[in-house]
């Protein structure tokens, strides 16, 4: 199924090379966990800080767990930042 | 010690300068800066007065740890009563001013009455002169930068100054040090102005020999330090990004203010976002940001460092802008972008250069900016207060024109420069003002960002993301990760923040520090460097100390629980999209918590048992 992947600051040189502006467009298979998308794009776990689908965050326990995306999704992924 | 244990006592009405020992019971009990300047302000003020009249006071007040070795030890605020929201300002600057203020063997200097004419205040360690200034009056900060290092010939002098839109009234003018470094909100620079106060040149020599331990104090700032570098934050993130990496979180996340507020994600945000400013852009292939930049002692360096395009049409004939200076950071970023519904880049960093230029706060200047687009599509305001300027959400050339006006105080100029609340007043629309207490919001939507709706109500300096930044856990995970779209809890999780900040604030300290820092952190660097004895816990009692002595001052001025709020569209009408689509604040709900834990009456008011536990001031 398709999604929309995001990776952003220093990961967004992670993402498939027809990515434009840290957005892409991926096919993962059904049923697939976040991590095994966050470890085919070789993004390190530990930088996998902000994980977000539809911009709701998904806590570390639970990124294991197959079903939590479907088709159309917005995963998005930052590592550790802030502002203000 | 760490203190001079020496303040600047100036009063511009009969032009004496005094030097006066600080008193050392306040500093035990306020720590410095944020603290023990208010403490000052409720002794010597009366908190109902005109803050644009005599009568008010001008502190520049610095940390103990200001000019010291600690990471960020180079801040210093801004403290006197705001004309934007008739409570006590306290606002917060880095770069190189407080440092040499330090070196320069002052703690503080309290301006009080005003001047007859223009007048600028000149220090070289002890010696200390008013001197005139009609010479610099009419003159950008830029400007007025480059004349009195002309005059003082001396390439370390530091310079505090205001610009052109504080003498014209506006009424969220910044005081800007270094050129670009500001103590930004709440009009203190209006208030500087005010009295007749150009600037203030500073050049010390004298250093910092005064740490009480300075054994434990190497320690203390070698183990601080490499918290810093080794958090993925502090030693990473920010310098390489800037707050700016905020922008596209915050839109994913669903609470980017967007077009005044109506709105909580803006489809341009990925065009004005920090990854965006390190995209090569067309014309010279160079990207807007050149480089990051630290203030004293900094070890983070978060700073931006821009150029704008100089084939943009903000600045093709203007080689003047063709310069660095400091660039995008979030706060402003939103305000002059999604909020004015303008993704163009480069526009935003013109706008921002002209708030380092004539100093102005770019946070209320873009909100306010957004409540006048949304009159002028409300058909409340017509091109015939807009010089004929077609005044729409999304147009990057009225954006420029409106900050071009307000910068020098020219005809609808001096309408911005009112501030969203008095605008949206004076063109009947009220309901179109996103402020509290009169102070415009930053860059986060309360009804996606449960929390941050109750630190903006409740905040003693109007709405600001800098007294209670919850979205360090709402939306970052730090310390620990809470649910944003989930108000119970919120109430202890702003007070903690409230009263941690303030503490930090008066430490002379950088706030960005704690994204790594616990206060179990600084108190050693506190301890080693200050006289008695600072635990964790007596600096969060100080932080506590100094919120409720801001809260009792603001009752005197006038403020009242009701204060405490936020506009109908936050409370009634529900986020458009994104994860909080159909929320609103919980405000009404959170509020009443958040008095109880604070020791509260019912209706805000801070109780005698309350008062009488700090060993508050009166």
């Amino acid at each position: 199924m398709q999604i929309t992947f995001k990776l952003y600051a220093t990961l967004g040189d992670l993402l498939p090379s027809n990515a434009v502006r840290n957005v892409a467009s991926i096919d993962v298979p059904e049923g697939a966990s976040l991590n095994s998308i966050i470890d085919k794009y070789h993004v390190p776990r530990e930088l996998a800080h902000l994980v977000l689908i539809n911009g709701v965050f998904v806590c570390d326990a639970d990124r294991d767990q197959s079903g939590m995306l479907k088709e159309g999704d917005v995963l998005a992924i930052w590592p550790p930042v802030a502002g203000g | 010690m760490s203190w001079t244990r020496k303040l600047l006592r100036v009063n511009l009405s009969n032009g004496t300068v005094t030097e006066e020992a600080l008193n050392m019971q306040w500093a035990n009990d306020y720590l410095g800066q944020r603290g023990l300047a208010t403490r000052y302000m409720v002794e010597e003020t009366d908190p109902a007065c005109d803050p644009l009249g005599p009568d008010n006071k001008l502190i520049m007040a610095t940390g103990p740890l200001t000019g010291t070795m600690a990471s960020t030890g180079g801040r210093y605020s801004v403290i006197c009563k705001s004309p934007l929201t008739n409570a006590i300002a306290c606002s917060n600057s880095g770069g190189f001013f407080g440092a040499e203020l330090k070196f320069a063997g002052w703690d503080m200097v309290i301006f009080e009455g005003r001047a007859a004419s223009p007048m600028y205040l000149s220090i070289e360690n002890e010696k200390a002169s008013l001197l005139p200034a009609d010479d610099l009056w009419g003159k950008s900060v830029w400007e007025a930068d480059k004349v009195l290092r002309t005059k003082h010939q001396d390439p370390q002098t530091r310079i505090a100054c205001v610009g052109r839109s504080a003498e014209q009234g506006c009424l969220y003018a910044a005081v800007v040090n270094d050129l670009h470094r500001a103590a930004g909100r709440s009009g203190v620079g209006t208030v500087m102005a005010s009295k007749n106060l150009k600037a203030v040149v500073v050049r010390g020599t004298l250093g910092i020999g005064n740490v009480e331990n300075p054994e434990a104090f190497m320690s203390a700032t070698k183990a601080g330090k490499a918290v810093l570098a080794e958090n993925a934050v502090t030693g990473q993130g920010l310098p390489a990004y800037g707050t700016q990496v905020l922008m596209n979180v915050i839109n994913e996340v669903g609470a980017l203010p967007t077009r005044n507020m109506r709105e909580t994600q803006f489809e341009g945000a990925a065009n004005v976002s920090a990854e965006a400013m390190l995209e090569p852009r067309k014309s010279d292939g160079k990207p807007n940001l050149t480089t990051n930049g630290a203030c004293y002692a900094c070890t983070i360096a978060c700073g931006r460092i821009s150029t704008i395009d100089r084939t943009h049409f903000s600045v093709k004939d203007k080689p003047e802008y063709w310069i660095n200076s400091g660039g995008l950071e979030y706060e402003a970023a939103w305000a002059l972008g999604p909020d004015t519904g303008v993704d163009d880049i480069d526009a935003l960093t013109y706008v921002n250069f002209l708030c380092n230029e004539d100093g102005m706060d770019p946070i209320s200047l873009g909100s306010t900016i957004a409540a006048a687009m949304e009159l002028f599509e409300s058909g409340a305001i017509t091109t015939a207060q807009t010089d004929g300027v077609e005044l729409k959400f999304g147009s990057a050339e009225a954006l420029c024109w409106a900050a071009e006006v307000t910068a020098k105080g020219e005809g609808f100029g001096r309408d911005i420069g009112l501030g969203s609340k008095r605008l949206c007043e004076k063109y009947g629309r009220p309901e179109f003002s996103m402020t509290v207490k009169g102070q415009e919001f930053p860059a986060y939507d309360p009804r996606g960002i449960q929390g941050m709706g109750l630190a903006y109500a409740t905040s003693n300096r109007g709405a600001c993301h800098l007294r209670g930044y919850t979205v360090a856990s709402e939306i970052l995970g730090i310390p620990e990760k809470t649910d944003p779209l989930e108000s119970d809890g919120k109430a202890g999780l702003v007070k903690a923040f409230q009263d941690a900040t303030a503490a930090v604030d008066s430490a002379g300290l950088c706030v960005f520090t704690t994204f790594a820092w616990t206060m179990d952190d600084i108190a050693p660097q506190v301890d080693a460097a200050c006289e008695g004895d600072w635990s964790t816990d007596r600096m969060m009692e100080v932080g506590e100390r100094i919120w409720n002595m801001e809260r009792e001052y603001n009752a005197k001025a006038g403020l009242t629980g009701a204060d405490d709020n936020l506009p109908a569209r936050l409370v009634s009408e529900p986020a458009n999209v994104g994860p909080a689509a159909g929320r609103v604040s919980e405000l009404d709900k959170m509020l009443p918590e958040y008095y109880a834990a604070r020791g509260w009456t019912s209706d805000g008011s801070v109780t005698v048992e309350t008062h009488s536990r700090l060993g508050l001031p009166g």
